[in-house]
């Protein structure tokens, strides 16, 4: 009976490692196919993503224009790898201010607490049961579109949610006993939370980053679909898709091509995500 | 008592602070919005005079509580762009966006629990493995794309509905449900994916307890545990969960209003954004605020009557 319950809990075990290991390399596959058209839409597209054609207009995908050609005769492959690299690159820097300055503000808060810490957390709070989307509205009407301030907006808007996860685990950390070994040592505060404690809070980091990735991959485009993003000529997934949706009775790949990028990079990274988090 | 009291003043806090810093937000813009209406090259009589007229030239705190006393009477001033009442125009796109949340939030609910359960009954079963990656993939789909889909299948391809041809409820009120249906499942389909995982967490988490063990020896079926029992204690998560998703439904309806060309609140902040309309700016802000303010404040009052053990904190 007891050989069995374990053959049973083995069993159980081994699907389950089955299905995670299938679903982080489903995850990676798919995060490496988007990356390596970003990669290389960077240095080389097959055509220049604004070369229009006045003969080439909306015409349906083909072997020559895989993706087809928009309402102005531009290769829409091209321009899914351009626009594709600006959301990277935006949804990247984005990211790296919020974790920058989240950490910070995490690491401080977490490890010494008091009163600063309580009225930020009280503000981060009220901050985060607003929809970022609304945020990121109030921000924009404030400073203006555009690339720079996108970020400069998503990147203030993404503070909060790693101070939060990198302040509680601060607070875990420094009750443990290496930190109080290091403390009998003699070495300072800032040497304990940035040499000692950093280093252990990876693997959260790391879940968060790429959390953080899809949420800017996914603000950037709503906000550029709105028009108050990224602005023209400077192409963007969430743009093209806004520009897409003028021609989706005459030309639905305009419209396909840039969504399914979005769709591949966040199912991509969250499958990853989900990975790393168990 | 004292904990409704104190949930009250912390609620009449934030809303206040909130049109503290709405109000200080469109202060610190760059540039005399009288100047910038009337162009550059306006007489400087005029700009005074529309000063005058808009209060521009009281003192800040003045203003502040003139904005505050109006606001608390839902009176934001006249827009720029149009110079209609705020409240007009808000009032005149509120029925569509409460429309869609209402009808996005009832789909969530009623298809939710099922689809959760269900996941549950049989962890690593064929019914859970399918919603489970069913719901993954759906996640990852943002509102707006999803939008798009639907306009390019239900719409163009299948003619169920006509893209962008909105019905007024007062007009045709059947009409209006039909049309505002597609917007409701390209909001509703990615929140019911999370609400789907999230409820399948605190089923799976209830179903380790020993009450359920219990109530299995008792010569309970299997459905009576999970629906009498389990789903009960579940659902407490569940309901701050379902206010993050109201809060959620509200911000997606800004961009899916966007998608199927509904007269909303979303368009209306949107348009006035792009125009520099800020009375309308804060009007829609604060109102889409408070909102979500007021929904978070009622879920705390169910969760605390749902689960007595949060009063006690």
């Amino acid at each position: 009976m007891e050989g069995k319950m374990q053959n049973l809990d083995m069993k159980h075990r081994r699907r389950q490692s089955n299905t995670k290991n299938v679903s982080l390399t489903i995850g990676i596959v798919l995060v490496s196919v988007v990356l390596f058209f970003v990669v290389v839409g960077l240095f080389w597209t097959p055509y220049e993503p604004t070369a229009m054609s006045a003969a080439l207009k909306n015409k349906p995908p083909s072997l020559l224009h895989p993706f087809g050609t928009d309402n102005m005769g531009r290769d829409v492959l091209s321009r899914v790898m351009d626009g594709a690299g600006t959301t990277f690159i935006i949804s990247i820097v984005t990211v790296a201010i919020g974790l920058a300055a989240g950490t910070l503000i995490g690491a401080f808060t977490g490890y010494y607490g008091g009163i600063v810490d309580e009225i930020l957390m009280r503000l981060n709070d009220t901050l985060t049961s607003f929809p970022s989307i609304l945020l990121a509205l109030v921000f924009v009407s404030i400073i203006g579109t555009g690339k720079y301030n996108i970020i400069l907006v998503l990147g203030i808007i993404f503070i909060p949610s790693f101070a939060r996860v990198v302040r509680s685990e601060y607070i875990v950390q420094k009750e443990l006993d290496y930190v109080r070994n290091a403390k009998l040592l003699g070495a300072g505060d800032l040497r304990i939370m940035f040499v000692h404690i950093l280093p252990n809070t990876k693997p959260i980091l790391l879940s968060a980053i790429t959390i953080g990735l899809n949420n800017a991959i996914l603000a950037e485009a709503g906000m550029s679909y709105l028009s108050l993003g990224v602005q023209p000529p400077d192409a963007s997934l969430g743009r093209m898709l806004s520009e897409a949706q003028t021609y989706l009775l005459n030309a639905p790949w305009l419209a396909l091509a840039p969504g399914l990028m979005i769709v591949f990079t966040v199912l991509g990274f969250s499958m990853i995500s989900e990975n790393i988090q168990k | 008592m004292r904990y409704y009291m104190k949930k009250i003043i912390s609620l009449i806090m934030v809303l206040f602070l909130i049109m503290l810093l709405t109000f200080i937000a469109f202060q610190v813009i760059p540039g005399d919005s009288a100047a910038s209406r009337l162009g550059v090259d306006a007489e400087p009589e005029a700009v005074e005079a529309l000063r005058e007229s808009l209060g521009l030239n009281k003192s800040l705190p003045e203003r502040f509580f003139s904005f505050l006393g109006g606001a608390v009477r839902g009176d934001f001033g006249n827009s720029y762009q149009y110079s209609r009442p705020v409240r007009e125009m808000l009032a005149a796109r509120l029925p569509v966006t409460v429309g869609l949340a209402v009808i996005s939030i009832l789909m969530i609910v009623v298809l939710s629990v099922p689809l959760g359960l269900l996941c549950s009954r049989k962890e690593g079963g064929v019914a859970d493995r399918v919603i489970t990656m069913v719901t993954q993939t759906l996640m990852a789909v943002p509102a707006f794309f999803l939008g798009i889909v639907i306009t390019l299948i239900f719409g163009l391809a299948l003619k169920w509905f006509v893209p962008g041809a909105y019905v007024a409820p007062e007009e045709d009120f059947g009409g209006f449900l039909r049309y505002m249906i597609f917007p409701a499942v390209a909001i509703a389909v990615p929140k019911i994916a999370m609400t789907v995982k999230f409820l399948k967490t605190s089923v799976l988490r209830e179903l380790k307890l020993d009450y359920v063990r219990t109530a299995r020896s008792k010569g309970n079926s299997e459905r009576a545990i999970l629906w009498k029992h389990v789903l009960k204690n579940a659902l407490i998560p569940v309901i701050t969960f379902m206010g993050m998703v109201i809060a959620d439904v509200l911000a997606g309806s800004i961009v899916v209003e966007k998608v199927f060309n509904l007269p909303g609140v979303g368009r209306l902040l949107i348009t006035a954004i792009s125009n520099r309309d800020y009375p309308v700016v804060e009007a829609g802000v604060v109102y889409i605020a408070s909102v979500v303010l007021i929904v978070n404040f009622i879920v705390d009052l169910l969760y605390q009557k749902v689960d007595p053990r949060v009063r006690i904190k």
